[in-house]
This record gives C-alpha cells, sequence and structure tokens, in this order.
C-alpha cells in the first residue's frame, strides 16, 4: 500500500457525504409534505404510505453505501465488464416478467414491492466505459474505438427505449461529457449544443428569418478558424448577395412561390458554383463558410421535416408546449402549467413546511416523484430553490475535483461517469418543472421518492468515493 | 498517465455553473418578480369550475340531424367539504338508493378529496329544483349541467357509435381527461373524438383553507369557457340507411353501399342492431349489459368485423388478375365437365362473360390454375410458390387482406393468404396448386369483411380504382377530410379489362341461365354477383355484390343474410330494393319488399 499516511475514515471524502445526506433528509421532508394525509390511516413507518416507505428506502441506501465502501476498489474495475453484462440481461427480463407503469414496461414487482432495472444500468455503464477508456494505450480519436464506445452506450439505451422510458434511455447520451474530458473532439460537443438551439430554433422562428441568422453564425464560425477580414467579407457578401437575389425574386414571383424553397434552390445553385471557385482557387475559408450554411440548411429543414411528419401528435404537442407554442392548460400542457404555479406561487420564503397548497392538493401530478421540486419551489419559495440549485452545483463540482484529483484513469473516468449522469438529471428535471426543457419523466437524484433510483444514485456515488479513498493508487 | 485534456474541467465546471445561474434567474423570475403565478397573500388556493362543452352535433349527408344533445344534470361533490348530512333525505329527494350513494360517495374520495366528482347522474329537471332550495343543507355538493346525446331516430348505431364515461386508462393516456368526463367508445364518437367533443372551460375560484369561495382567481385571468364541439356531416343517407335496417330487420345479416365516385359510404347496416338511445343516460348501464349478453349480439358490427370466404365473389377478382397477367383472354372457354370440381348444370361457358353469368366453377378453376402454374419451374411446388407470390400482392390491391383505413375503429382485415402462410401450415415446399386450389372459387383460406366487398364492387363501378371507403363529409370550421380519403387508390389491373367483367355481372342480372335476375331493378341496368357463403355451422349465408347503373355508376352494394341458404335469393332482393331506393328515391317493387319483410329470422 503506497498510502499509509492516513485511515481509511480519514480519507473518506467527507464533503460529500454531508451532502449527500442533506440532501436525502432534505428530499425525504419533502415527500413527507407532499403526499402525508392527516386522514389517513396508519403511522409513521407502516410501509402504507409514501414517505413511510421512502425511510426504508433510506435505510437501505445508507446500508447500501456502507456494503459499497467495504468492497475493495479492484473488485469495481476488475468486475466492471461483467457487472454491465448482468446488468444489461436484467433489462429484457423486465420486457418479458416486468408490468407497464405509466406506458413504461420497465418495473419488475416481487410481491407489492417494485424495483426499476434500468437506475442501476446507469453506474454499470459508467463503470464498463471507465475500464475500456483507461485500457493501455487507449486512444479516443479512432473509428474503431469510437464505434466500441458507441455500442457500450447504445446498447442499454436502445434496450431502455423498448421498455418505452424514453427519459431513462436519454440519460446515456450525458457521457458525451466524459468522453469529451478524455479528448474527444470538442467540436462534437459545439455541434450538439449548436444542434440543440437550431432545433428549437427552427420550430420558434420562422425559416426566412432564420436562414440569415444562420448565415451570421456560419461567418462566425470561419472568423473564429480564419481571422482572414478578405475571406469574411467575400463570405459575407456572398450570402449578402444571396438574400437580395431571393428576396427580389420572390418579389417578383409573388407569395405562391415560398420564400422557402427559393432559399433552397438559391442555396444549391451557389454551392455549386462555390464549389468550383473553391476546387480551382483553393479558398478553404469559402469551403467552410459554404459547408457550415448548407449543413445548418439542411439540418433545419430536416427538423422541419421530422417535426411535422415523423413525430407524432403528442411529442409534437410536448414540444410545443415547452416552446410556448401551444397553451392546452387541461390537455397535455397540464403538468408543466400547474408544475410552474405550484413553483411560482412559493414565492420567496415560500408558503411554509406542509403549507403547500398546489402540491399538497394533489394539483400537480406525480408530486413526489418526478415533480418533487414543485413541492420544494412551493413551500420553500426561492430559498429553498436556491438551497437545492446550490446542493446540486455544490455536489457536482466537488465531484469533478475529486474525478480529477484521481491518479488512476479509471477512476478518473468513472469520476466524470457520475459527473455526467448526475449532471443530466438535474438539468433536465429542474428544467423540466420550471419549463427550460421538455417534461422528459426522469427523478431528481436523492429527492424523488421512489427506491430504485434512490439506490442506484447512493451506488453510483459511493463507487467513487470507495474509489476516491485509493486515490493515490492506479487502480486499472 | 494520460491527462492531457485536463484544462476541459474547466470548460464542464462551467457549463454546471451556467445551467445553474441559468435555472436560478429563471427561477428568481418565476417565483419572485411574475405576480402572474402568485395566489393570494394568506395561503389562498384555487378551485376548478369545469364547464362542459356541447359535444359537436353529427348530420347525414342532406344535412338532417343524427344526433343532437339535450341538457342534463348532475350532483357533484367535492369530498373534502362534505359534513354529517342527512343521507335519507337527499336520497329521498333524488329518488336514487341510500347504498348506491354511499358507494359513489366512497368513488369519489378514493379519487381525489379536493377535487369534485359526479355522484348521480342524470337528475331530472323537477328533482333538481326541489334540490336547489336544500342544496344548502348539503355541504361539499353542488350541481352541474351538462349535455348527453340524444337520436331522432334510432338509426346506424354501429356507424355513430356511443359516449361513456372516462376509465382509468383514458385519464392516464390523456390528462385532459378527468373523473366523470365523458368520451367516444366506438364508432364515429371514438374516431372524432377531438373534433366532437370541443373543450371544456374552466373557471378558477379564490378559495380559502376551507375551501370556501372567495371570488374569482385573478379577474379570471387563466379561466377558459367551453369551446363546443364541431358539427359534423357524414356520407350516410339517413333515408336509406332507414330504409336498409328494415330491410334488415328480424335478420342476421349487413348491408354497405358506397358512392363509388367518392368511397362515400351511404349506408352501413348491421342486422341485429339497437337503438342508440339506449346507451346514453342512466339506463345505459344495464342496457349495455344486456346487449353484451345478447346472443344475437348487436353491439357487434356485421359490416366491418364479420369474416366470411368471399365465394362466388371472388371469381371476379381471379379474372381480373388472370387478364392482367395475360393468362386468360375474354374468348376463352371451359368445357363444365365437375372432375376435380363440382358445379350446378349450365350450358358450357364460351368465354369470361358466360364464366361469370353462369358462375361455373371449372372455369374459375382453371382461371386460377393458369395464374398460379405458369411453368416458371419444373418443380410443381416451385411452381405452385411463384405462382402465388405473384398473385397475392395483385389480390390484396383490391383493398383485400389488410384493414381498410375507415373511420370506424375495429375493421377488420380478412385474409388473402401468402407463400409464407402456406409454408407456416405445410412447410416450405409441400404445398401445391392442389392445396390451394379451393381459393379460385373464394371458398378457402381466403377471407373479406362485407366493407371490402362493398369496395369492391366500386372498384368495378369505377372500372378500376378506388377511394378507401369513408364517413366523413364535412367537420365544420375545416376546409378538407383527412388526406386519405381523398386519394385515388389503383389495382394495377387495365381499365379495359373492368368493361369485360362489368359485361358480365350485367348478364348474371339480365340474361337467360345468370344467377341474379332478382337484382333487377326498374328502369335501371345492374350489374351485380351472387356469392354464397359456405357455413360449417349451419344454414350457408347469401350474399349479393352489385352496382348501378352499369355506365356512370352512382352506387355499389354489398348484402349479406347469414344462414338463409346457397344462391342470391334474398340478397340479391335486398341489393335491388336498396339500388331503386336510392336511385328513385321511392320504392316500386312492392312485392319482393313484402317478401323480404315477411321473412324473420328470429
Ligand atoms: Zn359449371
Amino acid at each position: 500500500m503506497p498510502d499509509q499516511r492516513t485511515n481509511f475514515i480519514a480519507r473518506l471524502d467527507w464533503l460529500t457525504i454531508i451532502l449527500f445526506l442533506v440532501m436525502v433528509v432534505f428530499g425525504w421532508m419533502n415527500i413527507f409534505a407532499s403526499t402525508y394525509d392527516p386522514e389517513g390511516a396508519g403511522s409513521l413507518f407502516d410501509f402504507t404510505q409514501r414517505y413511510s416507505k421512502q425511510f426504508y428506502y433510506i435505510l437501505t441506501a445508507l446500508f447500501l453505501a456502507i456494503v459499497v465502501l467495504t468492497i475493495d476498489s479492484k473488485f469495481w474495475s476488475f468486475f466492471s465488464y461483467p457487472i454491465y453484462v448482468l446488468m444489461l440481461l436484467v433489462i429484457p427480463l423486465t420486457l418479458l416478467i416486468g408490468r407497464e407503469v405509466n406506458g413504461a414496461r420497465a418495473w419488475i414487482f416481487i410481491g407489492s414491492f417494485s424495483l426499476q432495472p434500468a437506475e442501476f444500468v446507469k453506474f454499470a455503464a459508467a463503470l464498463a466505459l471507465a475500464k475500456f477508456i483507461s485500457r493501455f494505450n487507449f486512444q479516443i480519436l479512432k473509428f474503431r474505438t469510437l464505434a466500441i464506445i458507441g455500442i457500450m452506450i447504445g446498447l442499454p439505451m436502445g434496450l431502455i427505449l423498448l421498455q418505452n422510458d424514453t427519459g431513462t434511455a436519454l440519460v446515456f447520451l450525458a457521457f458525451i461529457l466524459v468522453l469529451f474530458r478524455e479528448g474527444l473532439w470538442w467540436e462534437v460537443l459545439a455541434i450538439g449544443g449548436l444542434a440543440v438551439l437550431l432545433f428549437v430554433l427552427t420550430l420558434l422562428v420562422p425559416l426566412p428569418v432564420l436562414l440569415p441568422v444562420i448565415s451570421v453564425i456560419a461567418l462566425g464560425i470561419t472568423w473564429l478558424y480564419q481571422r482572414n477580414l478578405k475571406f469574411f467579407f467575400t463570405g459575407a457578401g456572398i450570402l449578402g448577395g444571396l438574400f437580395v437575389l431571393a428576396w427580389l425574386t420572390g418579389r417578383y414571383i409573388g407569395k405562391e412561390f415560398s420564400l422557402t424553397y427559393l432559399f433552397f434552390i438559391a442555396s444549391v445553385i451557389a454551392f455549386f458554383i462555390s464549389l468550383l471557385i473553391i476546387l480551382r482557387k483553393k479558398h478553404q475559408p469559402l469551403l467552410l463558410i459554404l459547408f457550415t450554411w448548407i449543413g445548418a440548411l439542411i439540418f433545419i429543414f430536416s427538423v422541419d421535416f421530422v417535426f411535422h411528419e415523423i413525430l407524432g401528435d403528442h411529442q409534437q404537442s410536448r414540444i410545443n408546449q415547452i416552446l410556448g407554442l401551444e397553451s392546452d392548460l387541461l390537455g397535455k400542457g397540464y403538468n408543466l402549467n400547474q408544475s410552474k404555479i405550484a413553483i411560482g406561487s412559493g414565492g420567496f420564503f415560500g408558503k411554509g413546511f406542509m403549507q403547500g397548497t398546489q402540491t399538497r392538493y394533489n394539483f400537480v401530478p406525480e408530486q413526489s416523484t418526478d415533480f418533487i421540486f414543485c413541492t420544494i419551489g412551493e413551500e420553500w419559495g426561492f430559498i429553498g430553490s436556491l438551497i437545492v440549485v446550490g446542493l446540486f452545483s455544490g455536489l457536482i463540482i466537488r465531484l469533478i475535483i475529486l474525478a480529477e484529483r484521481q491518479r488512476s484513469v479509471f477512476s478518473r473516468v468513472y469520476g466524470y461517469g457520475v459527473v455526467s449522469i448526475l449532471f443530466f438529471h438535474f438539468a433536465i428535471n429542474i428544467g423540466m418543472t420550471i419549463g427550460l426543457v421538455p417534461v422528459i419523466g426522469i427523478p431528481l437524484p436523492f429527492f424523488s421518492s421512489g427506491g430504485s433510483s434512490l439506490w442506484g444514485f447512493t451506488v453510483l456515488l459511493f463507487i467513487l468515493l470507495r474509489l476516491d479513498t485509493d486515490r493515490y493508487e492506479v487502480v486499472s | 498517465m494520460r491527462n492531457q485534456n485536463q484544462s476541459r474541467k474547466y470548460v464542464i465546471g462551467g457549463m454546471v455553473l451556467l445551467v445553474s445561474v441559468i435555472y436560478l434567474f429563471r427561477l428568481f423570475y418565476i417565483q419572485v418578480i411574475d405576480q402572474s403565478y402568485k395566489l393570494s397573500s394568506n395561503n389562498n388556493s384555487r378551485l376548478r369550475q369545469v364547464e362542459f362543452a356541447a359535444r359537436g352535433m353529427i348530420f347525414d349527408r342532406y344535412g338532417k340531424v343524427l344526433v343532437f344533445n339535450e341538457a342534463v344534470f348532475d350532483l357533484l361533490v367535492l369530498p373534502q367539504q362534505v359534513k354529517n348530512f342527512d343521507t335519507l333525505d337527499l336520497c329521498g329527494m333524488l329518488k336514487v338508493d341510500p347504498a348506491e350513494l354511499r358507494e359513489s360517495l366512497k368513488k369519489a374520495r378514493e379519487y381525489s378529496r379536493y377535487r369534485q366528482s359526479p355522484v348521480v347522474r342524470n337528475v331530472s329537471p323537477e328533482q333538481i329544483a326541489a334540490l336547489q332550495e336544500k342544496l344548502y343543507k348539503f355541504p361539499g355538493f353542488s350541481i352541474q349541467t351538462r349535455t348527453q346525446r340524444k337520436y331522432p331516430e334510432p338509426i346506424a348505431p354501429h356507424v355513430l357509435g356511443y359516449v361513456g364515461e372516462v376509465n382509468a386508462s383514458d385519464m392516464t393516456d390523456n390528462p385532459y381527461y378527468q373523473m366523470g368526463d365523458y368520451i367516444g367508445k366506438s364508432g364515429l364518437e371514438s374516431e372524432y373524438e377531438e373534433i366532437l367533443r370541443g373543450r371544456k372551460g374552466i373557471h378558477f375560484m379564490l378559495v380559502d383553507v376551507h375551501n370556501r369561495v372567495q371570488g374569482n382567481f385573478d379577474n379570471g385571468r387563466y379561466d377558459t369557457i367551453p369551446e363546443p364541439g364541431r358539427k359534423l356531416t357524414t356520407t350516410i343517407d339517413a333515408g336509406l340507411q332507414q330504409y336498409g335496417e328494415q330491410l334488415l330487420a328480424h335478420k342476421r345479416g349487413s348491408i354497405v353501399a358506397i358512392e363509388p365516385a367518392t368511397g362515400e359510404i351511404l349506408a352501413l347496416i348491421s342486422s341485429p342492431g339497437y337503438d342508440p338511445n339506449e346507451l346514453v343516460g342512466r339506463v345505459r348501464g344495464q342496457n349495455f349489459e344486456r346487449l353484451m349478453n345478447d346472443s344475437l349480439n348487436p353491439l357487434f358490427n356485421r359490416a366491418t368485423m364479420s369474416r366470411y370466404s368471399p365465394g362466388s365473389i371472388f371469381k371476379i377478382i381471379q379474372a381480373l388478375i388472370a387478364l392482367q397477367l395475360g393468362v386468360l383472354d375474354e374468348f376463352y372457354s371451359v368445357d363444365c365437365n365437375k372432375g376435380i370440381i363440382g358445379c350446378h348444370n349450365h350450358p358450357n361457358a364460351h368465354g369470361l362473360r358466360e364464366g361469370i353469368r353462369y358462375s361455373c366453377n371449372p372455369y374459375f378453376y382453371t382461371v386460377f390454375r393458369r395464374i398460379i402454374l405458369q411453368g416458371k419451374s419444373t418443380s410443381n411446388f416451385r411452381d405452385s410458390e411463384m405462382g402465388l407470390s405473384t398473385w397475392t400482392p395483385m389480390a390484396k390491391n383490391f383493398g383485400l387482406g389488410q384493414v381498410l383505413p375507415v373511420d370506424i375503429p375495429g375493421v377488420k382485415p380478412g385474409l388473402i393468404p401468402d407463400v409464407a402462410y402456406y409454408d407456416k401450415i405445410y412447410g416450405k415446399g409441400r404445398w401445391a396448386f392442389s392445396t390451394i386450389y379451393s381459393n379460385s372459387i373464394g371458398q378457402g383460406e381466403v377471407e373479406t369483411v362485407p366493407i371490402q366487398i362493398a369496395n369492391l364492387a366500386a372498384i368495378i363501378a369505377n372500372r378500376g380504382h378506388y377511394f378507401v371507403p369513408h364517413f366523413i363529409k364535412a367537420i365544420e370550421g375545416i376546409d378538407t377530410i383527412p388526406r386519405k380519403y381523398t386519394r385515388q387508390i389503383g389495382t394495377g389491373i387495365d381499365s379495359r379489362y373492368f368493361d369485360i367483367i362489368a359485361d358480365g355481372m350485367a348478364e348474371v342480372v339480365y340474361e337467360p341461365g345468370g344467377t341474379g335476375s332478382r337484382a333487377r331493378v326498374p328502369g335501371v341496368v345492374v350489374c351485380g354477383k351472387t356469392g354464397t357463403v359456405q357455413n360449417s355451422q349451419g344454414e350457408d349465408h347469401s350474399g349479393f355484390f352489385a352496382f348501378a347503373p352499369k355506365e356512370r355508376p352512382r352506387i355499389a352494394i354489398v348484402a349479406y343474410v347469414e344462414n338463409s341458404g346457397a344462391g342470391g335469393t334474398w340478397a340479391a332482393i335486398i341489393a335491388s330494393l336498396m339500388i331503386e331506393k336510392y336511385m328513385n328515391g321511392s320504392v316500386t317493387q312492392l312485392d319482393k319488399e313484402k317478401t323480404i319483410l315477411e321473412y324473420q329470422q328470429y
């Protein structure tokens, strides 16, 4: 053992453990507040009420945490692949013997007790990814490597999608942060972010307005790469000319001939002309503007197409809700509207513990699971929101620090796996309750009621804490 | 140790902080700055009062009302507000059983203590008047006005469908629906639910902690007024529909009539039916149970769900496919030798028209044989396989073996067997033409539902194309009907071949030896064909399909009478009467009408 200076207890990261305990306890208080029925039968610990069940889940989670801490670090590294495979095998099982809850066949019932195996796939996938990336002479920028990583992440995603549990499946996209940290081209992250931005803009802004915006972005990117005024102005000139041309043609031909298609045709012509110039004179910057512009254009048209032709009514309207294009306050917008009213009615100081009328009177659906943040927002006000957002950003930043101080690649990558998963859950869950991201049903870690998710997150976190106690060793 | 991208930790950390900051800004905005989410300062909350929208009315093609609404009253309860009250007094006023009331109160409490649920449905206006005066004695109870369906004529129950209270899965599927709401459960009511239902209105009331109403919430800023459902104009001809139901009374069977040029369904009758008024209001529950348990199965829509062997009608399809493939010409003749397949006594068929006129089994056995065994392989098994794989898609092009996307739920696909189907039964390469030849005369594995046969009549009437049969003619406030009903669908068979078929079908009705002479209509040239459905359970079903007039057809029709024996007798007469009724508005063949009306199966 290279490190004999301190004992195990001292090497544990107590700051993380305290944050974890605060979140679990605060979470339970809110579950209690949102599900306690003064006239409901039973005492605090009789296992019939949500809050009493949750109490036992928390005890079990603490027990699991201790178990995880007593297991040797090498176990997780050594058995990461078998654990991953085992967890993958459990998911198809739910398709066979599972039961459908809220449209997703993601639950296994053992008596009155239910388990959602997908919650445990997250840490398994993080372990397997860490194991793979920590291989000797691992190179991320190779097609083969990326393909294997794609399969490792895609397999659980696909299986969970088959269960019809879209929310949980999307969580696996968060691993892109891990890959970014391990050296994936930064452009992938940038293009991903841009794609999300474009997606939202396409649905919000009419195409004729959007196209110039895209052009400006394309020019901006070109400027970043090639700080050459001449090329910049040439590109701007070409694009500007195209718009003038399109505008003039639009005026003469009239309304029947859609401006959008005009842009499309103009850009195709421009593409071939420019390609010709570029091939003859090698103007790479122009090529870049052109490809960015054309790429964005194709993307916009395909978003438009997918949105209107491929997505079902249900998905369309979910997206429209978020973008504020549709306000069906009784129908599909019900959850979101009620959730915002509950949080918004909290004010600065909140209505006080167990005083939230919106959440307690069943106005908000699923108020103890995916929408637990509503109870917090209503009863604890902005102060509560500040505490919760602070706790999460504090925990995640702390975990980044933990991950970075690992000597072994395995531990670091796993650490970033934990960071990515918690960040995704935090961002999506709170974002959906305040109407900033679509309503995707995933729990708020350590807060939402439910055993599987609490245990899954606890195991996820405490494996990292265990690895961290051996941070001076190289685990692989 | 590879750690060259260490600086990227700042990017990731930055993203976390950025999201946190954006969220905090947003939270600060909706919690502190934006007052629209605030309720009043002293912990008040809102009470939702739902105002139902009147469901859209339904009309026939000429604007005659098929379905309208009448006002009814419900007694609602908000469980949280209920204090001790005189149960017997309330029950006495409303004439309900105390046990029943207690049961529905329990149900309401289980649904939600803080939301209103109906406890007594369809209270009469007199009872409401009496209750209104004493309502103060019953805290937590209130009265709600609602509309319910009413049918001026008791016709077309299977087409219109019925409306019922939402169940648990309706409420989880779509949060629009809440306990006590109504939803279309079948027929057009279900298919066009979102158009017909409109949108309920909601008043948000401010209430204090004891749930006493304090006034409008935020001056009614969030209130919505109910939007009535849209009117629906159907393609149904109410007169024809009613006449058809009259003809089929006391018989088991079905009729479907279509306008060939548009695919509009003029009438769709399934007998026995029921009076749609029976499935409305308080009597609905017991009537539904009675209809469910009725051995004649009146809730079952025979016109879209009864799978029959098409019988001789299918010979038409065989002829068309053979003509298109070039393995048959209109002058082809077959001796009726009854060697392999039986037949009735008739002169030998000279040419295809006579083959159809006499409905000669050996003729179409030979036709099908020529389609299946084209000699493309020396192996009989392989040749059959190749032949069938050519035949299956061509037969399916007639809208068979697939669900016609008609706008009422529950339409059955029937069956057009393919190679995989027989491989599954007999094993690959272990069946040949000799195994499947009964399909030549529509008696093998092929199965069709009546509406597909009506559509087939429309295809021949149109000489080779069709529009998916549909009931929707117009929706109030919307210019078009769904695109799938205005799209012309081809069969891949040349229209000239259909002229030969039309000739043959006219001979069936008008030439000596034809099997459909009873289908004649004064002053109109009817083209038709009989089809007996063999029935192992009892007497055969009689079937007849037809279109008229021969040129510029206006109606395509099929009629089935179950267990009425071989031949086109009953079905052909019904088709004849329906065609006359539609073409001329009235019926002159009173002897035929009398015969049909006197024929009673139950
Ligand atoms: Zn014969």
